[in-house]
């Protein structure tokens, strides 16, 4: 293996490691994001081909799919619940959270690891068990769980209903599971953060980045106890005879909504705040300007986390909850436009008067921008109780959430590996091929969910193989849009392959980085690329903020933190 | 904009499509404006050779009214659409007309039973008619739904209505309904339920008083076309 791959091997010290004391049994923060993203890249891979899956059962019913077989609905259910699965908890939040948290808040914060480097491991090797855990479930009698990612019972209690016994327990262990590991991870991005900062670094001198991990880790801690709870409870109804959401013997099924949306709508800000805090500091590297009104964004981060958890029943409006609790759930829920829209205009803000670089990190940072704005926009008409009725569980909220979570974990995602490869791997990536692979990802992303707005405005529903059960929805013209993005989706399924060649050929034979490739400010850029174990050979000191780009008191146009005035 | 996919086929059909176009309004013109301004300065702002980056901190109060203005005008949007949603929501969902007729709805793995009053008018009684994935309505009649479910969630979903409903196991939950125009459209079951989820559709006939009371003249007495007949017990 080369050089290049490994960030901790120029470190003379630990030559003598082992393979699997490196690879598998290090407590250095670096490897451990290197293994949460190469663990996320892997599930992504099977997440898409999940996708692949049903949009071609979709686009033509019936079909042989290639490299796959034949659709059954049963499978088709099952295909659907394991891609939101595995693509929020096994690809968003292990790279969005858990890689770019453990390999960037040491380096950025000026330190030489995580407070609790075994608890980080320990995470690690939880979140691996979860993911062999969940990939294991689509295999056992009966296939893999197929009751929607959410889980609603009594479908996802009872096997008599969901014809998955032992798919329907290995999931939600493996969701248990995934929920441990991020509690471990949690517990030590936000202790480090406050408790390891390089001497002068005050709460304000913290990049947005770092503060957006720390912030959706509170989140990500305050939410998940109830559905632990709930998921526990849930498994016991499975297993053990319990009926704590068993109608006939007293339970509620509507607890576990309440219990789960409760988690699920944080989770959503969890994985959101970590890609708006990437795309905060990529734009502010090549706009070469200092952030508009650092502190706003702060607060508005905060001031978002705290309302999401005041909004969790416009989930349930048509659920069958008390009619009259959907007047306060629409008004928290259109209040969170609020911070999220002060947040878009700062970020627009910071553009103005700056010298914007199109290099292939600030393509993605910005297209994180302009298409987080139509997902942004489209939650209105589904937090709007009235306007809900219609569009509850039809393709329009499929579409609308698509808009969120693919800026977030796939653009995001990108932005942040096409930024900060330099630093993990020590050498650049090719510009041309990042160019090619992000204009092929991102207009057929919008060539995909487009025609699906379209689609639930005319009424289709969610979670159906085959529409033409329904003559209304089994017409020519909607048949088109669904063969539309099912063929987009296969470009950019394949424009993929461009991003993996050039991740894995840029690894072994880019061009050298050496330590500043962008002329970044942030003390990440002030060390060797890639790091060495325990970062700095002399851990910096902090002088002034993460954002001083273009200050009127400098000939250079960037001024390091850790620069002496 | 919904009605030009899907017929507006109940008296509160179009109430929802108005604040859908009102919503599509104001955060159509919020986003085009913000792209505008987006790209905008993306594109006024490109990197010029010997061209300096201005030091903006946007903390102090003249640089911060750019966004602040923006944001304020967003809440005031924001109150014109709770305002929208909130009385189309009490319309449809909170308020309940009286009825002139009521259907029993009761879903389950994975078929819809509706249970219609027989010649009588009166639900529950000998001659009430079931029949499966069949619901027979009288045009410009106010109706209660009586819905129930028997074995996991199902959501009773009628597009051209816009009405949509989960079914909950061991609740029966009302609402109501009123259509406005003659016609056979589809329902649907919005909620997964099961590997046949995909197959629960239903379909429902709107009629004139006179071909209903023709259809209630052919079905009575008391003919079931269930493959199971669902509990009747009142």
């Amino acid at each position: 293996m080369a050089e290049a791959a490994v960030p901790a091997l120029h470190d003379e010290q630990h030559h003598e490691q082992s393979f699997g004391q490196k690879y598998l049994w290090s407590t250095d923060h670096k490897m451990i994001a290197m293994q949460y993203l190469f663990t996320g890249m892997l599930m992504a891979l099977v997440g898409g081909f999940m996708a692949y899956a049903f949009r071609m059962q979709l686009a033509f019913p019936g079909m042989d799919v290639p490299f796959y077989g034949i659709v059954s609905a049963s499978e088709y259910n099952a295909l659907v619940t394991n891609h939101g699965t595995i693509m929020i908890f096994w690809v968003a939040m292990p790279v969005l959270l858990a890689a770019f948290g453990n390999f960037l808040i040491p380096l950025m914060i000026g330190c030489d690891d995580m407070v609790f480097p075994k608890v980080n491991r320990l995470s690690y090797q939880i979140f691996l068990l979860s993911a062999v855990v969940i990939l294991g479930s689509l295999f056992v009698e009966g296939g893999g769980f197929a009751g929607a990612w959410t889980a609603y019972p009594p479908l996802s209690a009872k096997a008599e209903y969901s014809q998955t016994p032992l798919g329907s327990s290995l999931w939600l262990v493996a969701v248990a599971l995934e929920f441990v590991a991020f509690l471990l991870g949690g517990i030590n991005f936000i202790t480090t953060t406050m408790n390891s900062r390089a001497p002068g670094m005050k709460f304000y001198d913290i990049p947005m980045v770092v503060w957006m991990i720390v912030i959706a880790s509170v989140l990500f801690l305050v939410s998940v106890g109830p559905l632990i709870a709930g998921a526990m409870m849930l498994f016991m109804d499975q297993n053990v005879g319990t009926a704590f959401y068993d109608p006939d013997r007293g339970g509620d099924p509507i607890l576990w909504q309440h219990l789960f949306w409760f988690f699920g709508h944080p989770e959503v800000y969890v994985v959101m705040l970590p890609a708006v805090g990437i795309t905060a500091d990529v734009i502010c590297v090549f706009a070469r300007k200092k952030l508009f009104a650092y502190k706003t964004v702060l607060y508005t981060a905060f001031g978002t986390g705290v309302l999401s958890f005041t909004v969790w029943a416009h989930h349930q409006f048509i659920a069958g909850i008390d009619p009259r609790m959907a007047h306060i759930f629409t008004v928290t829920t259109l209040l969170i436009s609020i911070p999220i829209a002060e947040m878009i205009f700062v970020y627009i803000a910071t553009l103005y008067g700056g010298s914007i670089r199109l290099t292939t990190p600030m393509l993605w940072a910005l297209a994180f921008i302009a298409e987080f704005l139509i997902g942004g926009v489209t939650g209105i008409f589904l937090g709007a109780s009235g306007a809900d009725i219609y569009l509850h569980d039809t393709y329009f909220v499929l579409a609308h959430f698509h808009y969120m979570f693919y800026p977030i974990a796939i653009i995001g995602t990108f932005a942040g590996i096409a930024h900060w490869f330099p630093k993990m791997f020590g050498r650049m990536m090719n510009e041309t091929l990042g160019k090619i692979h992000f204009w092929l990802t991102v207009i057929p992303f919008n060539v995909i969910f487009i025609p699906l707005f379209i689609l639930g405005l005319a009424g289709q529903h969610r979670r159906i193989y085959d529409y033409t059960n329904f003559p209304e929805l089994a017409i020519q013209p909607l048949q088109d849009l669904r063969v539309l993005a099912t063929v987009a989706l296969l470009v950019m399924l394949g424009a993929q392959l461009i991003f993996l060649y050039n991740f894995f050929s840029s690894m072994f034979k880019g061009k050298k980085a050496g330590k500043n490739p962008w002329n970044a400010t942030t003390l990440e850029w002030t060390t060797e690329s890639p790091p060495p174990h325990g970062n700095w050979a002399e851990l910096p000191t902090v002088y002034r903020g993460p954002y001083e780009y273009g200050n009127p008191d400098r000939e250079d146009d960037y001024w390091p933190q850790n620069e002496p005035v | 904009m919904i009605e030009s996919y899907v017929p507006a086929v109940s008296t509160y059909a179009s109430s929802i499509d108005n604040l859908f176009t009102l919503i599509f309004g104001l955060v159509g013109f919020w986003l085009i404006l913000s792209e505008v301004v987006f790209f905008g300065l993306i594109w006024k702002f490109r990197a010029k050779d010997g061209v300096k980056t201005r030091y903006i901190t946007g903390e102090e109060k003249h640089q911060k009214r750019w966004i602040t203005w923006p944001h304020l005008l967003v809440l005031v949007c924001d109150v014109f659409i709770i305002v929208g949603a909130v009385r189309v929501w009490y319309d449809v969902k909170q308020n309940l007309p009286p009825a002139q007729e009521t259907v029993r709805v009761i879903g389950q793995q994975w078929a819809w039973t509706f249970e219609h009053p027989g010649l009588d008018g009166k639900l529950g009684t000998a001659d009430d008619i079931a029949k499966v994935n069949e619901l027979h309505v009288k045009v410009d009649t106010l109706y209660h739904y009586k819905l129930e479910a028997l074995d996991v969630l199902h959501s009773f979903s009628v597009p051209v209505f816009r009405l949509k409903q989960d079914a909950i196991p061991g609740r029966t939950i009302t609402g109501w309904f009123e259509a406005t125009q003659t016609g056979e459209y589809g329902i649907q079951c919005a909620e997964i339920c099961g590997i046949g989820h995909g197959l629960m559709g239903a379909r429902i006939f709107i009629e004139s008083p006179e071909a209903h009371a023709a259809w209630l003249a052919k079905e009575s007495p008391l003919t079931l076309t269930a493959m199971d007949t669902p509990a009747v017990e009142d």
